[in-house]
């Protein structure tokens, strides 16, 4: 019983994969799956070329769209990185967005009730806050998973709407501006507690952040001891065991590190970008991060690259609103992207080739 | 008539990706012979034997059943034809009963059955062919001696006429070998075939009429057993003269190296698993575990790494307690460990070569990082003195062939300077080759003063390469034995539960 589909084609597996060939079939892969969502576009009766161009347009077309790609990016790119950290160890942490609030949470606990710090106290302490609020809210996942092998996918992903909910009390509720109209918002941070930006755009100096945190867990997982362990368990835990790494420490060090770290997303979203707290303040940054560390294939770099990327089709999906195109098309674009590229994971591992008669 | 093959398989080829799993096998089976299908692991005996029993489809060749030229579609149309296969792992469901599991075989079976009249055709078989088995038994109370039966009977039950066994050896007795043989032999005289997969040539050598050699996929060649030797087989399966036996000189020392005082311990099931073991481990020699799969071996080679923990009892090293200490301050003491599942315990299956050959020595490094160049350099360096062959060193290591990994693997635990190597079947599913290499170097290294706690299920080695046996049963220590004053069925008792003080009063 074989394959008659193939015709005078087979599908054979190898062993090696090299640095060109995983390159081109990642490119291949996201231009089918532009070129994939383009067609509904066209079902629906549009121009899917205009589309393209379009959102090409909104988020490179000017400096000012390329800013806003950039602004985009941050969140994203922090976001991408705490969670590879939890990937690497094959802990599936959905739960970045919930940390993000978390961590928005904890940095805006000091903007507003100790805004008489000076900005060289206020802003270390706000980013404190956020990697500690982002981390402990992973630790709540990760504790169950260490000591009971509790499955940590559900119950991260759940502990988002908590964080979420837990957002719009404070924002309908207590923390609410007595004269902002009734609006659910914070009142604004004070001027000590809102990261510079370069110039007139709205690029935060935050994106250093966005370089150190990646160099540095480019280097971690790379050459540091702790990395190593990462990798190991990642790979295989009875032989974590075997080296005699602790698991249950582990499972706790790294959620809390990758928690950590989408909470210094969110501080640096409010007080870089938003300057305030809202209901909402993520379309949904740590999910995307999740796309984007698959994509990336967890390396800390080239998830930079494809947060630039998907900063920049959220740029074009906010413009497409104006321009009769919903901008939901921008989620389609994405998972039409991701499906094509982990079917092209296929690729690495066998090659097409003419059967010999 | 009497001549034509009950099975003949014609040419036989099929191909997997990168491999030719079997290449033009010729192979038959007259009715009423015991055939043995001889080889080393990855020669093509299991392929084979999957094609005739419908789960391959040749790529090429043609099956005749009884002379007719016969195309399997799928299992069930090998079933029809009367063969029938009892595999490595058995498939039977735990908490059902004996009968229960066979009904479950049982095609068209109608809405209502009778499992009363399943039992009584169960009990007719068994005894028919000397196979007793209690039909109402639940399969999780059987030995696997027995649970072997009742796939046997199942067999019968189906109407099977070519009874294929692979490796049935492997997980019995030498006394529950022997049964097995009995019923094998009631069962051609009947007028039964069967083909007996192997890779023991002393089994295979006593025990059958004619033997099919494969090697690399090919038919080497069929022979008359009474006609042939163990050397000639052993020529044939390797294709070249095997180097002479081994000698074991015993170079035991004085200084005990490692002690378990009483020690019990939990299986991975939480029941206990080890009951009060007490053992010494002596430099300089090689200690011998035997027993029956599943016994409790597994878990005091965890006790002495240090990977599992002692429930009640003590254990020292040289002399000083360390029931507490975890598997990093035993790596530390000197105590390497060569577990069973050497490509997910012993090795991180994603990780390259060189990031494996780092997975005892990482924490030596000073500050917080690992350094590489030096790891890289002590790679090259074993990979070079034990011969290791490696398509890339950048490649995940699950891509090596097993004989690789085990010697990769034994490197690395030789060169970290241990006092105590903990080796848990290491040498099963190598091929004669890497075989020979892995005894060759347990010994060396005792003879260097290491010791060694060896875990094997394989008496021969055993016997050859151990200065004692310990034969374990149902988690305790049934005896100690000396190599070369014991015997197979001394020590195939013992492993079946007999005690070694009952066994020389009785």
């Amino acid at each position: 019983m074989k394959l008659k589909l193939l015709g005078s084609w087979e599908i054979k597996k190898t062993n090696s994969s090299s640095a060109l060939k995983k390159f081109g079939i990642s490119v291949t892969s996201i231009v089918l799956g532009l070129l994939f969502a383009g067609l509904f576009v066209l079902i629906t009766g549009k121009d899917p070329l205009e589309l393209y161009s379009e959102i090409l347009h909104a988020s490179f077309g000017s400096i000012y769209g390329l800013s806003e790609t950039l602004v985009e990016m941050i969140p994203l790119a922090i976001c991408s990185l705490g969670v590879s950290l939890a990937f690497r160890m094959q802990l599936w942490n959905i739960g970045a967005e919930g940390q993000f609030y978390m961590g928005a949470f904890g940095a805006a606990y000091f903007a507003l009730f100790f805004s008489d710090l000076p900005t060289l106290i206020m802003l270390p302490l706000m980013l404190l806050a956020g990697f500690i609020c982002g981390g402990l809210w992973a630790l709540i996942p990760a504790i169950p998973k260490a000591f009971w092998n509790v499955n940590e996918t559900i119950s991260s992903l759940l502990l988002n709407y908590v964080a979420y909910f837990w957002m719009a009390y404070l924002v309908y509720g207590p923390w609410k501006d007595p004269n902002g109209n009734n609006f659910p918002l914070t009142k604004q941070f004070p001027e000590s507690a809102t990261i510079p930006v370069f110039g007139n755009t709205r690029i935060s100096y935050a994106i250093f952040l966005v370089v150190i945190i990646a160099v540095v867990m480019f280097f971690l997982i790379k050459y540091s001891k702790w990395g190593y362990e990462i990798s190991v368990s990642g790979s295989s835990r009875k032989a974590a065991d075997y080296a005699g790494m602790s698991y249950v420490k582990n499972v706790l060090k790294v959620m809390f590190l990758s928690g950590a770290i989408a909470g210094i997303a969110g501080m640096a979203e409010v007080s870089g970008v938003l300057h305030r707290l809202q209901q909402t303040i993520s379309p949904g940054y740590g999910y995307t991060a999740i796309l984007i560390a698959l994509l990336a294939r967890l390396n800390p770099l080239s998830i930079v690259l494809v947060s630039f990327m998907m900063g920049a089709l959220l740029v074009g999906g906010f413009s497409l609103r104006t321009s009769g195109f919903p901008s939901s098309m921008v989620s389609m674009f994405q998972g039409s992207i991701l499906f094509f590229v982990l079917a092209g994971e296929v690729f690495n591992n066998y090659h097409l080739v003419r059967k010999k008669v | 008539m009497g001549n034509t093959p009950m099975v003949e398989m014609r040419n036989i080829s099929k191909e997997f990706p990168g491999i030719l799993a079997n290449d033009q096998v010729s192979f038959d089976v007259k009715s009423g012979e015991i055939h043995a299908l001889l080889g080393e692991n990855g020669a093509g005996k299991s392929t084979l034997m999957s094609v005739l029993t419908g789960l391959y489809h040749p790529d090429g060749g043609q099956i005749y059943i009884e002379g007719k030229k016969t195309e399997f579609s799928s299992p069930k149309d090998a079933v029809n034809c009367g063969i029938g296969m009892v595999h490595q792992h058995f498939k039977l469901v735990q908490p059902f009963t004996v009968a229960e599991n066979i009904m479950l075989s049982i095609k068209g079976l109608k809405q209502i059955y009778n499992l009363k009249e399943i039992e009584q055709q169960i009990i007719k078989q068994s005894e028919a062919f000397g196979l007793s088995i209690d039909p109402k038994a639940k399969i999780w109370q059987l030995s696997v001696g027995e649970q072997q039966r009742v796939e046997i009977i199942k067999l019968l039950l189906l109407g099977a006429q070519v009874l294929i066994l692979d490796e049935p050896t492997a997980v019995l007795t030498p006394q529950e070998a022997n049964a097995l043989f009995k019923t094998l032999l009631k069962m051609i005289e009947s007028g039964k075939s069967v083909i007996l997969i192997s890779h023991k040539m002393n089994e295979v050598l006593e025990n059958t009429d004619r033997i099919t050699v494969l090697r690399d996929g090919k038919s080497i060649g069929t022979v008359d057993t009474k006609n042939t030797n163990e050397k000639e087989l052993a020529k044939m399966m390797v294709g070249r003269n095997i180097a002479d036996q081994l000698i074991k000189k015993s170079s035991r020392k004085q200084d005990k190296i490692f002690s378990l005082d009483n020690v019990s311990a939990l299986g991975n099931n939480g029941l206990l698993k080890l009951k009060s073991i007490s053992l010494d481990i002596y430099s300089g020699e090689i200690l011998g575990i035997a027993g029956v799969d599943g016994n409790g071996q597994k878990e005091l080679a965890e006790v002495v790494a240090g990977m599992r923990s002692v429930k009640m009892g003590s254990l020292a090293f040289c002399g000083k307690d360390y029931t507490k200490s975890g598997r990093k301050k035993r790596m530390n003491l000197g105590i390497s460990y060569v577990p069973e599942d050497r490509m997910t315990t012993g090795l991180a299956p994603d990780l390259n070569a060189y990031e494996n050959m780092a997975l005892n020595s990482y924490c030596s490094y000073r500050g917080a990082f690992i350094r590489w160049d030096k790891v890289k350099k002590d790679t090259d360096r074993l990979i070079q003195a034990f011969d290791v062959r490696l398509a890339s060193k950048a490649n995940p290591v699950k891509m090596m062939s097993g004989g690789n990994i085990q010697k990769l693997l034994l490197a690395r635990e030789i060169d970290s300077a241990p006092l105590l190597i903990v080796a848990v079947y290491p040498m099963r599913g190598l091929d004669i080759g890497a075989t020979d290499y892995v005894k060759r170097l347990l010994i060396e290294q005792s003879e260097k003063g290491k010791a060694v706690l060896l875990i094997s299920e394989d008496l021969e080695d055993l016997l050859s390469m151990t200065d004692r046996i310990i034969v374990m049963h149902g988690g305790e220590i049934m005896g100690v034995v000396n190599p070369s004053e014991t015997t197979r069925e001394e020590i195939g008792l013992m492993m079946a539960g007999k005690r070694k003080v009952d066994l020389h009063e009785a």
